[in-house]
């Protein structure tokens, strides 16, 4: 049992509160994972990526080879595109609909969109409209997570557990706020 | 003791804290900043536990070899170019030797995500001819940082760490074991650190005297393993550090393994490599970073009789990270079935000033200061503002080395183009600018100084600047600029003529000039705000 998943977006979205609650939930169920991150430069408003390893063996490598990754989950739609190749076939794409554009040339987010929607197998999430309907709209990674959580091999337990643990020290508000938006996410792509 | 998430950086750090470490002394640089933000972290509960950011590499090299001089167990780390920095107190500490434990790490950015160059730091081991570590995983980081301080005092040299920045900033579980206490004080050998001609020559004998049992270490370390296949003799394989992840990785679980040896020490492990060597026709090096150890076998003349393969043959890629699918075709192995790229062109998003950054003001207001002037030069140096050399801004044209800009407009100012601008923030100028700006100082050179003061060390995370503030205008003065040549703006949209205006002015002065744009950092005012 194995779950390799490319993390996508913009430098700023969350990528690494979403590996966190990942990463956790993983160790909690005994399981090996590997996750490399992106630190440094990148950071300041460009794209950044996570590759994040799960399995019930030791994993050798810290990056998913092309080919191997079984999910795509991107925060932002134009990011998703950047890491198809390293996708399966049959692999899916988890992304949020909403465009992050701060460079000039976005392209037109129709023509993305339905570049997206090529994947075999694809959930697009209007993060931005269910996030802010959870209570902020800074909770669009963990409406993603969510969006995601009923492909992962990981309990959904596990995984609001450490949502739990993430956002406790921030107030009951932000907490809960977190909490609805994974369960949006959950129940939009169930839909979807 | 039980498990722990941890980065690669974050798991070097617990194994020297549970190896008994006194001291960890660092200066921020990606990928190796995280090893002292989590030794901060530890400390700030642990008064036995000192851990400081340190003013530059070669203060913190100092600061940790005067806590082994005084007998405990000290640590320093810094990025791969930090290491240049620090060269001078580095090669020269490998003759006084270490008293309490000295683990050097140093963090090599190959593919340079985050760096000016993808150097080895593999070569500073062989050139201060020490003992070296590579870890593959985050246990061995662990591990290796834990039984490093014992080599270092077994030998009586300091032992350096290489990391990558794929260990680094990737995270896994790590198995930790009990703690080690710390050294108590310990006096040592004053005419072994004193390195007099007498001295160092002495010293330097010892130090080549002691390269064999080195070498022997390494070649008995349980982290060197060698696997022989008497069935296949075709192909072995020479994998270290994150090299050997992507060999295993592509080589997969079902098919029975090459002879391979995987390296994690230096010096080399000659004897394991001879085995593997002697044992196979053709020899494939997967290391990242430079061909090391692929140089290292095949010498001037190669090895008669057998290929070598790796990064100087072509095998695999000459520069940038390995990767496992780079590894998998070097192995001979295709590439998986993997989903197509979706043909749209894909717009790229590079790193960016954040919205509001105080230095997107300050390029703006200089821009604009020297839009008549098509011959000047702007020498900047190394921080979040380097991103001014990218659209918008075009505003900047140099960036080599932390404090360089500010050396580097004085020698065009005497070469004679005008105006020179040097452009550096506080903590690269408390790093490594002062230094130029008093030889400038001392000169009077016809150059303007720009220093962006936005209190914070911001590109790798908001660490403490040494030269900020009311400190930073003493030390502007405290070297020798006139008082009426240091100006200060506030970068913000609404003062944007004034600041031309006083760059304007400071451009014309016929001498040295600094002005200082004070605003704290973005992010960092967000952080406190929060």
């Amino acid at each position: 049992m194995k779950q390799d998943i490319i993390l996508a977006g913009v430098g700023g979205q969350g990528i690494l509160s979403i590996a966190f609650v990942i990463d956790n939930a993983a160790l909690a169920e005994g399981l090996f994972f590997k996750q490399a991150e992106v630190h440094g430069m990148a950071q300041r408003g460009g794209a950044v990526q996570s590759h994040m390893r799960i399995s019930d063996r030791a994993i050798w490598s810290d990056l998913i080879p092309k080919g191997e990754a079984d999910m795509i989950l991107s925060v932002e739609p134009l990011e998703a595109l950047r890491y198809l190749d390293y996708l399966r076939p049959d692999g899916i794409v988890v992304t949020s609909s909403t465009p992050y554009k701060n460079i000039p040339d976005y392209p037109d987010i129709g023509s993305v969109l339905d570049a997206v929607r090529k994947a075999p197998k694809a959930v697009v999430v209007d993060s931005e409209r269910l996030a802010k309907e959870a209570g902020t709209v800074k909770a669009q990674n963990i409406v993603l997570l969510g969006a995601a959580s009923g492909s992962l091999i990981l309990k959904e337990s596990g995984l609001k557990a450490m949502i739990e643990t993430l956002f406790k020290g921030r107030g009951g508000a932000v907490l809960e706020a977190n909490l609805k938006a994974f369960d949006l996410g959950r129940r939009a792509a169930a839909d979807s | 003791m039980g498990r722990e998430i941890l980065l690669g950086d974050e798991a070097v750090a617990l194994g020297a804290v549970h190896a008994g470490l006194s001291a960890g002394y660092s200066y921020p640089g990606t990928p190796a900043s995280e090893i002292m933000e989590f030794l901060a972290r530890l400390s700030a509960e642990r008064p036995d536990l000192q851990a400081a950011w340190s003013v530059n590499e070669k203060v913190a090299y100092e600061e940790a070899l005067g806590a082994s001089y005084a007998g405990k167990r000290a640590m320093v780390s810094f990025k791969h170019v930090g290491l240049n920095v620090a060269a001078d107190p580095f090669m020269n500490s490998a003759l006084t030797g270490a008293n309490g434990g000295l683990l050097v790490v140093s963090a090599d950015d190959p593919g340079m995500h985050s760096s000016q160059n993808e150097q080895d730091s593999r070569y500073y081991v062989q050139f201060a001819k020490i003992f070296g570590y590579e870890p593959a995983d985050h246990q061995e980081a662990y591990d290796m940082a834990r039984e490093a301080f014992d080599v270092s005092e077994r030998f009586n040299v300091p032992v350096l760490m290489r990391l990558v920045t794929r260990l680094s900033h990737s995270r896994s579980s790590v198995e930790t074991r009990e703690p080690r206490p710390q050294n108590a004080l310990r006096a040592g050998e004053r005419r072994d650190w004193t390195l007099l001609p007498v001295n160092a020559r002495r010293r330097f004998g010892l130090l080549l005297d002691r390269q064999p049992e080195l070498t022997r270490f390494s070649d008995q370390s349980p982290f060197n393993i060698l696997s022989l296949n008497d069935k296949d003799r075709s192909l072995g394989v020479i994998a270290s550090g994150v090299g050997y992840n992507y060999f295993r990785e592509a080589w997969g679980p079902d098919r029975e393994l090459p002879s391979y040896l995987k390296v994690s020490t230096y010096p080399l492990p000659e004897a394991k490599i001879r085995d593997l060597v002697g044992s196979v026709e053709t020899v494939l090096v997967i290391e990242d970073g430079y061909p090391y150890i692929e140089s290292r076998l095949k010498g001037l003349f190669g090895i008669a009789g057998k290929t070598v393969l790796g990064r100087l043959s072509g095998a695999l890629p000459p520069s940038g990270e390995l990767s496992p699918d780079s590894v998998r075709q070097a192995l001979g192995l295709g590439p998986l079935p993997a989903m197509a790229m979706s043909g749209l062109p894909l717009a790229g998003r590079p790193p960016q000033l954040c919205a509001g950054c105080p230095h997107a003001d300050t390029f703006k207001a200089l821009t604009m200061a020297l839009e008549d002037l098509a011959g000047a030069g702007v020498f900047s140096d190394i921080g979040c503002y380097t991103l001014g050399a990218l659209p918008p801004y075009n505003a900047i044209h140099t960036c080599v080395c932390m404090g360089a800009s500010v050396s580097m407009a004085r020698g065009a100012s005497d070469a004679g183009l005008r105006p020179a601008v040097s452009v550096i923030g506080d903590s690269t100028f408390a790093h490594s600018g002062i230094t130029s700006l008093l030889s400038a100082a001392a000169a009077d050179v016809d150059m303007t100084v720009l220093i962006l003061d936005n209190a914070t060390t911001a590109m790798t995370g908001g660490q403490p600047s040494f030269g900020s503030g009311e400190r930073l205008m003493k030390i502007v003065e405290g070297v020798g600029v006139a008082r009426e040549h240091i100006r200060t703006i506030e970068p913000l949209p609404k003062n944007h003529e004034r600041n031309v205006a006083v760059i304007r002015e400071e451009l014309d002065h016929p001498g040295l000039s600094v002005i200082v744009a004070v605003r704290e950092c973005i992010q960092e005012s967000r952080k406190k705000r929060s």
